[in-house]
């Protein structure tokens, strides 16, 4: 197996663990990390694609990626600033007016 | 017999006139919710019906100018058309009907003025009277629909109509419940005998059907009957009885299932007796007069079906047969005044199925004729009795009413005589023929059933008689407040009962015999006859004048001997009847008490029925089952599938819809690439 | 040699990231974690000839966004998390393996379907390559990415600021 085909079996570990991070945890700093964890591997599967294809249209779609990841952060975060100011609590499961 | 025909639009208006008259008291109380004054009430209704007589004398006049076997159409529209079947709105006037429709309007119209007078008090209270006259032209329409229908749809239309209207006018006092539930019986024995003749209506198409030559009109049929007339049936094996029947034998006896429910033969007639609770003038003219011999009229019209259809006839004839006799035993033992001319009703009726069976449909017509006239005149002669007694109905309470209503005992004791057979009145002429036609005739045990008649008619005589002389003779048994009040009714009410008197005396001209008339000097007599043979197939009975003159002086003969003893028994008062009655013991109860058959019926079928329906159906099924499972269960399925279980998808947190967006994910993947 | 490279860093990478899921306590060195994952990736960047990308993974993903992740943790002054037990523990459970299975069935779909790595051309992921990509077929996206980078600068400002009464 080449490199870049070992590069996505990685990148599909990553995004287990990206996954079940956001599932379990309960702190929102660390469910935010993970969703990025979960972005990285992503950005790894197209760069890996990328080389195989010996397209760079992979890695133009990273540079999107990162973007978007940069615009999420900063907006997550300043929700998370505002949460935190009304409930002194970072622990998502007190965050749940939705519930039934 | 088919023959020339020729259109006009002047029969529409026969049963149009009633109908409209109907629909307008019907708006106006049902919808407008006003009444009209009395006057209106009264120019309107009688003003229609009395119309519609006159009319079908033009109908009637204009039929004579036609050859024989002539009729009058009067083709609407076509109501029903599927395929190559057609069944038109159309009517017809030829000699059956034309007979039917002078005694429909003609008595019809006498009973309307007698209503007037009759009904009075109903006036007073909130729309009776207008309400009772609506139902009373809405019957005459449906009645003249069943008459003039020129197929077996419109027909059964008339048929279904007069049925409702008796279900409306006998409970029509309908605050007391008891009238209400008369009402409902009629109806739903009724229906039972609807059930026979739908299935006979069925039978009849589909063979028609499949010769090719679908059409439920009577002249069509009549054409195309020979083609079938042969043909089998064969039944489902569960059905008890024979498997294989001749459909013209299978279809005549459905058809008179109908007739037995509609014209209160065995074992349909339970409703008749308890019908008496309607007003007076009700009885009269539907269950005496019109109504109750749509059967007799039906059976006359599927003459060509009965013809060949010999063993449908006989049970036909069997059944009147017995239930004349049947019915006349109840009578002698009855003391409402009008239970006692209801079971005569039932009797009389018996003897028009009688001569049917025996296929002698124009002595059948003829009896159906004269037994209107006398039992119309009974009817309301009791009921002008009933309100000079001030509603009482029992005879054992009466008595003495001769000195006070001198004239209404005198017309009584006509009608009397006529049903009893008293020659010259017209009951005399209409029940020989009925008696000779039976002796005469082919069927199975012809003579027994002369026999049965010959003493049904010595049972009236005497039950008339007990009739009239316990009301009218004797000392008066009424308490002394109503015996002063006792007094003879306005002209409206006499006036009916005059006519009618004229008619039952009278009437017997028209069916005069051969016996007799060849000897005075006429050829052909029977006008009656003469009228009706082009259009029913009927053989001429070949009795010898001989025999017909012994049967005329036994008939009379025992006509009289039941009248004496009547008199013997019943006009003095004496406690004879009493120790009779005492003696007979059992035998006496069981026929007063019309041998339990309303008890028999009630426990065996209307009880069970009852339980099926409200235990088990209503009960179970309905409100347990369906309501239940279905209705109410679906929704607690939801509910709890929705409440206990698809709650939980919504908690509120984030990574419980992570969740599901990562199952959902798996879902779609297994299923585009697994 | 490259691939013992690439083992190294893919184990680092997995490493960083199990400590950070796994961590409990701490969320400072799940935050650093992190940054070893994603510097780990970047080397793997490199080997994969992405040069440019790699570079801009570290100065941009380790270096920004992960710096923004650990000012807030400071600044919300959070030291240990101590949470009682979790109400969800069966959605988690079955989360968990969801998670599991999921990618699972992911390499499923892409095995045996990948083609085997083709020759590159000159030049492959450098800068000049990637630019002239970006600013000529990809110009659209280009730009709007920066408006979304501007939306998301308002809407953190207006998060985040205090109110003024």
């Amino acid at each position: 197996m080449d490199l870049a085909h070992q590069a996505v079996l990685l990148s599909g570990v990553l995004f287990a663990i990206g996954t079940v991070g956001a599932l379990v945890r309960r702190n929102i700093i660390v469910i935010l990390m993970s969703i990025e964890l979960m972005l990285n591997a992503v950005n790894l599967a197209f760069v890996a694609f990328s080389r195989i294809w010996a397209h760079v249209d992979g890695q133009i779609f990273v540079l999107m990626v990162i973007v978007v990841a940069a615009a999420e952060v900063a907006v997550g975060l300043g929700i998370v600033i505002a949460l935190f100011r009304n409930r002194e609590s970072i622990n998502v499961e007190d965050a749940s007016l939705l519930k039934w | 017999m088919v023959g020339v025909t020729e259109e006009t639009a002047l029969l529409r208006w026969i049963p149009l006139l009633p109908l409209l008259t109907a629909a307008v008291h019907g708006v106006m109380l049902g919808v407008l919710r006003r009444s009209l004054p009395r006057e209106g009430v009264i120019a309107l209704s009688c003003g229609s019906v009395i119309l519609s007589f006159v009319l079908s004398l033009v109908a009637f006049f204009r039929l004579l100018g036609l050859p024989e076997g002539g009729a009058l159409v009067d083709d609407l529209y076509t109501w029903i058309g599927a395929g190559h079947f057609a069944a038109e709105m159309g009517l017809r006037v030829d000699a059956l009907s034309a007979v039917m429709i002078l005694v429909v309007t003609g008595v019809g119209s006498l009973i309307h003025v007698y209503s007037i007078g009759y009904m009075d008090e109903d006036h007073r209270e909130d729309r009776g009277f207008q309400r009772f006259f609506c139902y009373l032209n809405l019957f005459t329409f449906s009645m003249l629909m069943l008459v003039l229908g020129e197929n077996l749809v419109v027909l059964f239309l008339g048929w279904e109509g007069v049925g409702l209207c008796s279900y409306l006018l006998i409970g029509f006092w309908y605050a007391d419940r008891f009238n209400a539930y008369c009402g409902a019986k009629a109806f739903i024995v009724n229906r039972v005998g609807d059930f026979g003749f739908l299935l006979g209506i069925f039978l009849l198409f589909r063979a028609l059907l499949e010769a090719g030559t679908p059409t439920l009109s009577f002249a069509g049929m009549e054409a195309a009957f020979g083609a079938i007339a042969e043909q089998t049936v064969q039944l489902p094996a569960w059905i008890p009885g024979p498997s294989e029947w001749r459909l013209p034998t299978l279809i005549g006896l459905c058809l008179f299932i109908g007739a037995c429910g509609k014209s209160a033969q065995i074992p349909l007639y339970v409703w008749l007796p308890d019908a008496m609770a309607g007003p007076t003038p009700v009885s009269a003219l539907i269950h005496a007069a019109t109504m109750v011999t749509a059967g007799v009229y039906m059976v006359c019209r599927m003459d060509f079906l009965y013809a060949a259809a010999p063993g449908a006839s006989a049970t036909v004839a069997w059944i009147g047969g017995a239930t004349a006799l049947f019915a006349a035993t109840i009578a002698i033992a009855q003391t409402d005044i009008k239970k006692v001319l209801a079971y005569s009703t039932v009797s009389q009726l018996g003897y028009m199925f009688l001569a049917a069976g025996s296929g002698a449909y124009t002595a059948a017509m003829f009896h159906l004729g004269t037994h209107a006239f006398f039992k119309a005149l009974l009817f309301l002669g009791s009921g002008s009795v009933i309100l000079a007694c001030h509603h009482e109905q029992d005879i054992r309470k009466m008595g003495g009413l001769k000195e006070r209503i001198p004239r209404t005992e005198r017309l009584f004791w006509i009608g009397v005589l006529a049903i009893s057979g008293i020659p010259p009145l017209a009951g005399f002429f209409s029940k020989d023929q009925i008696l000779a036609a039976a002796f005469a005739s082919h069927l199975p045990g012809h003579l027994v059933l002369y026999g049965m008649g010959l003493f049904t008619a010595a049972l009236t005589a005497f039950y008339m008689g007990r009739l009239h002389y316990l009301t009218f003779h004797g000392e008066c048994r009424l308490d002394p407040a109503q015996r002063d009040h006792v007094h003879e009714r306005g002209p409206t009410i006499r006036v009916a009962l005059y006519v009618l008197a004229f008619f039952s005396a009278t009437a017997g001209l028209f069916g005069f015999p051969e016996a007799l008339g060849v000897p005075l000097g006429v050829e052909h007599p029977h006008s009656l006859w003469n009228f009706l043979a082009p259009v029913l197939s009927e053989e001429r009975h070949h009795l010898d004048h001989a025999t017909e003159y012994g049967m005329m002086a036994a008939a009379v003969g025992i006509a009289v001997g039941g009248l004496l003893l009547a008199r013997a028994l019943y006009r003095e008062p004496s406690d004879l009847p009493a120790r009779i009655a005492e003696r007979a013991g059992a035998l006496y109860r069981l026929i007063r008490d019309k041998y339990y058959v309303d008890e028999i019926y009630d426990a065996v079928i209307v009880r069970p029925l009852v339980f099926v329906s409200d235990r088990v159906l209503y009960r179970q099924v309905d409100a347990g089952l369906i309501d239940g499972l279905g209705v109410n269960g679906t929704a607690r399925a939801v509910r709890l599938a929705a409440a206990h279980v698809l709650r939980h998808a919504h908690s509120g947190l984030a990574q419980g819809y992570l969740f599901f967006l990562v199952v959902g994910t798996l879902v779609i993947l297994g299923y585009l690439v697994g | 040699m490259i691939q013992v490279l690439f083992s190294l860093f893919a184990l680092l990478a997995v490493i960083g990231a199990l400590a950070m899921v796994l961590n409990v306590r701490n969320t400072i060195a799940a935050a650093l974690s992190l940054v070893v994952t994603m510097i780990s990736l970047g080397g793997i960047f490199v080997l994969l000839e992405a040069h440019l990308v790699a570079v801009i993974q570290i100065m941009v993903y380790a270096g920004a966004i992960v710096v923004v992740f650990l000012f807030v943790v400071m600044l919300l002054n959070l030291r240990r998390d101590v949470f009682g037990p979790s109400g969800q523990r069966l959605t988690k459970a079955l989360g968990a393996v969801a998670g599991v299975w999921l990618v699972y069935r992911l390499l499923v779909l892409l095995e045996g379907r990948l083609p085997a790595t083709q020759p590159l051309p000159d030049g492959f992921g450098g800068y000049r390559d990637v630019g002239m990509a970006l600013f000529t077929d990809f110009l659209l996206p280009f730009e709007v990415t920066s408006l979304l980078l501007l939306a998301a600068i308002v809407g953190a400002i207006v998060l985040a600021k205090r109110r003024l009464d």
